[in-house]
């Protein structure tokens, strides 16, 4: 590695901020930390057009394979690539100790939180959690109520959105415990940087992900139902018009199952079939990307035709397992969130590694005036929206929207919590020929079969726009090569 | 293989094999109005237009160029080859946990190409070097799959799309071309209705195959007899015929239900009409309703692979 100037380094920044927020790149007097100096080295060592070059040739890479994601709401050109940027984030090997260990502690709590709710309610029974603020979920599911499932895993499949603030730390803003998406992104980033950067990628000793569909398909495997030695796993998506069908196809792929829509599977008898040029054939495990109320018309939205009617009674009945089970949503609900590091008590005895953002919830008289009084100091959310919808910023709203959101918290208090406005990390992104801080999260891939197992890395995201806040690719933002280094 | 992935990859198979014999019909149309000897340029469009089975919209207006173009980039008509491209697309789309990603790549290639601005460019500075990269596209995505995809059930409905494709517009072409070639006057082919001849193996890439087994002595009689009866020639009907057939036999044999009877007779019936007439019973005969029996037999055969693997009952598949 050449030995840059710190000269020929400021050279690469464009406009670049040090202020409050933490900057995953830059020490506040503007020094590189330490372990991004070999990525800035080369940066600067590299012609403005070479830059340039290995970026077009990403592009093009991402084209051709067709890595998409669809826009709704528009007739032409609903397929996008998914923006990237192309300079990895980087995470040291002791940062992703500590997130490892409190992932697999929350999500183990998680998992018993539901087992729990859809058991005894011991937790409810103890007043731990308040027993409304569970059954007035909208993704709580009665239908589950004394239903055993299998190795008593509700969610196989997790991706938790992490965020880091001004102290540098890690802290948990959000589970997704219902049908997370966007691990082909970090599969496919990785394949692509790998390319663009294989000197520096080599030089950094990176821990791989590659594993992971395997990894994903051995989890799928550990739950199938008793006395099918030879599992048929399928994957069940909704179909071609979903926004993340790229990576429901990418990930059937990769495991080597077959991709099945709704209208491919029948049942007769409490066994689920698909539909083969062989005759019918018995299916034993699904994934599911299908959300809940889209997967059984019989039991829950009538007029869906994404799923398949029977699939539940097939469910219940053992004959088929179903994952991530149904109803798991009720623990990713916004406000049922507040109460995660109480489930970690409760549940393991153990002070949460990860915190929580701290949270309001607004059916509580006190905290609702505090909240209706800070709009625009705070963040709002409706509980069971997902992907930056249903959102109020304080700091960036018109008092027409604030009005607004007073008026649905008021009628409905239930359905909103709020949060203090987060000033979380930034990380540099090339923008044109230099570098430029966005926002970024981070959200890491669990799975959970006979362990809890985490890829390490994940899917980083950015709010490409300048000083946006917002990282969902349905609003704008992309994504970024995560590297954990060894 | 699931009945949904087979009837995609079918038709993607299909649909190429339909864009590929546009591109080529028009290009050796284009081709033949360049000696204004012949026939005019009206008779000629239409002739291209009955032998692609006349889709609508097509009506000639004296602009070749403007229709060329209606031709090839159509998003809604069903015999533009932009129309087809998308169509293969789409259903590879919809599969594409089952093709490998060079075939997909390679497909997705094409459709930008085909749907870039520099494509019009290119179209309205040279059409033949236009049409000529878009059948290298659709070469490219052949020979990738042959190599890149798993020779399992995918692949043998990816061949039966290709071929009944293939066996079909060639017995459209020949019913179209033989009132007017193959009952002409004299045996004596020179000049224009030598072009004329040429142009029709042209079509269907076998000129060169055609002089390797007959010499360069073109007659109508002998082409009719290349184009249907050839046991070797990809191009020929009997060749498609016989790939249909063993495409079949390849799925029942990794399948394991037992044949359907209809569909391994239907198949078997066209099978031995070819293998067992020569071309003097067919000339002696009503040539034009021997062409058109073979198109209603493969749509019969289309019809009995839906029937037995893609739509077929729930209680009959449960009975079994």
């Amino acid at each position: 590695m050449s030995a840059a100037s710190p000269l020929q380094l400021d050279t690469l920044f464009g406009e670049y901020p040090l202020d409050q927020a933490f900057d995953e790149m830059r020490e506040p007097n503007g020094d590189v930390r330490a372990h991004y100096r070999a990525l800035a080295e080369t940066l600067a060592s590299l012609p403005p057009e070479e830059l340039q070059r290995r970026k077009q040739s990403a592009d093009l890479s991402f084209l051709t394979q067709g890595i998409t994601f669809t826009v709704y709401g528009r007739d032409e050109g609903t397929e996008r690539i998914f923006p990237y940027d192309l300079l990895p984030r980087l995470i040291t090997a002791k940062e992703w100790e500590r997130i490892e260990r409190g992932l697999t502690q929350r999500i183990t709590a998680l998992n018993l939180f539901l087992r729990d709710v859809y058991s005894d309610a011991k937790i409810l029974n103890d007043k731990v959690i308040p027993r409304e603020l569970v059954y007035s979920c909208k993704h709580y599911r009665r239908q589950m109520r004394g239903l055993q499932v299998p190795r008593n895993v509700y969610i196989a499949v997790v991706g938790s959105d992490l965020l880091r603030l001004k102290t540098g730390e890690f802290v948990v803003l959000e589970d997704n415990l219902r049908v997370p998406s966007g691990v082909s992104y970090m599969l496919t980033n990785r394949r692509v940087m790998k390319r663009t950067f294989p000197q520096l990628f080599s030089s950094y000793g990176v821990r791989p992900i590659e594993h992971y569909p395997q990894m994903l398909l051995a989890t799928l495997r550990s739950l199938a139902p008793e006395g099918r030695p030879e599992p048929n796993i399928v994957l069940l998506t909704p179909g071609v018009f979903n926004s993340a069908y790229f990576e429901h196809t990418y990930l059937a792929r990769q495991m080597g199952i077959d991709l099945v829509e709704g209208r491919d599977l029948v049942t007769h008898d409490n066994i689920v079939y698909m539909r083969t040029t062989d005759g019918l054939k018995r299916v034993d495990v699904i994934y599911r990307r299908v959300d809940d109320d889209f997967s059984d018309p019989l039991v829950f939205r009538a007029d869906s035709s994404l799923g398949c009617a029977g699939l539940f009674n097939a469910y219940r009945a053992g004959n088929v397992t179903v994952t991530n089970a149904f109803g798991t949503g009720l623990a990713d609900d916004k406000a049922v969130y507040a109460y995660v590091p109480k489930m970690i008590r409760y549940y393991l005895d153990e002070e949460p590694i990860l915190p929580n953002v701290e949270t309001y919830i607004l059916s509580e008289e006190k905290e609702r005036q505090h909240v209706l009084a800070n709009l625009d100091k705070l963040v709002v959310k409706a509980v069971g929206e997902s992907g930056g919808y249903g959102m109020l910023i304080g700091p960036h709203s018109t008092a027409a929207q604030r009005e607004e959101f007073s008026r649905a918290i008021e009628a409905n208090p239930r359905n909103y919590i709020a949060q203090p406005t987060l000033d979380f990390s930034r990380a540099p992104c090339l923008i044109g020929n230099s570098l430029e801080p966005r926002h970024v999260d981070l959200r890491p891939y669990i799975l959970f079969g006979d362990k809890v197992n985490i890829v390490p890395g994940g899917l980083t995201r950015v709010a490409l726009e300048k000083g946006s806040l917002v990282v969902n690719s349905s609003q704008g933002g992309g994504s970024k090569d995560t590297w954990v280094l060894e | 293989m699931l009945s949904r992935v087979a009837d995609s990859l079918y038709w993607m198979s299909r649909y190429l094999e339909r864009a590929e014999n546009t591109v080529r019909q028009l290009d050796v149309t284009m081709g033949l109005m360049l000696d204004t000897g012949g026939a005019d340029e009206e008779t000629r469009w239409q002739r291209l237009v009955a032998s692609l089975g006349k889709p609508a919209g097509l009506d000639w207006n004296g602009d070749l160029e403007a229709m060329a173009h209606k031709l090839v980039f159509d998003n809604l008509n069903h015999a533009a080859v932009t129309f087809c491209v998308n169509g293969a697309r789409e259903n590879a789309r919809q599969v594409r946990e089952e093709i490998s990603s060079e075939q997909w790549q390679r497909l997705n290639r094409l459709y930008h190409q085909i749907h870039s601005p520099l494509a019009e460019n290119q179209f309205n500075s040279s059409i033949n070097d236009a049409l000529a990269s878009i059948i290298d596209g659709i070469h490219l995505f052949k020979g990738v799959s042959n190599s890149t995809m798993i020779h399992g059930q995918g692949w043998q409905f990816i061949r039966m799309g290709r071929f009944l494709e293939r066996a079909y517009a060639t017995a459209t072409l020949l019913e179209v071309y033989q009132p007017d070639l193959l009952h002409a006057q004299t045996r004596e082919h020179v000049g224009y209705q030598y072009l004329e001849l040429v142009g029709l193996l042209r079509c269907c890439t076998s000129f060169e195959a055609y002089c390797q087994v007959y010499t360069a002595d073109v007659t109508p009689d002998r082409i009719l007899e290349f184009l249907l009866l050839n046991r070797d020639f990809p191009h020929s009907i009997r060749y498609c015929v016989d790939s249909i057939r063993e495409a079949i036999d390849s799925i029942q044999r990794t399948g394991g239900r037992r044949p359907p009877g209809e569909l391994i007779s239907g198949i078997g019936r066209l099978h031995a009409m070819l293998d067992f007439t020569t071309i003097g019973e067919i000339l002696h005969g009503d040539t034009s309703a021997f062409l058109h029996n073979i198109r209603e037999q493969c749509l019969r055969i289309h019809e009995q692979i839906y029937r037995y693997y893609v739509n077929y009952s729930i209680q009959s598949a449960l009975a079994s």
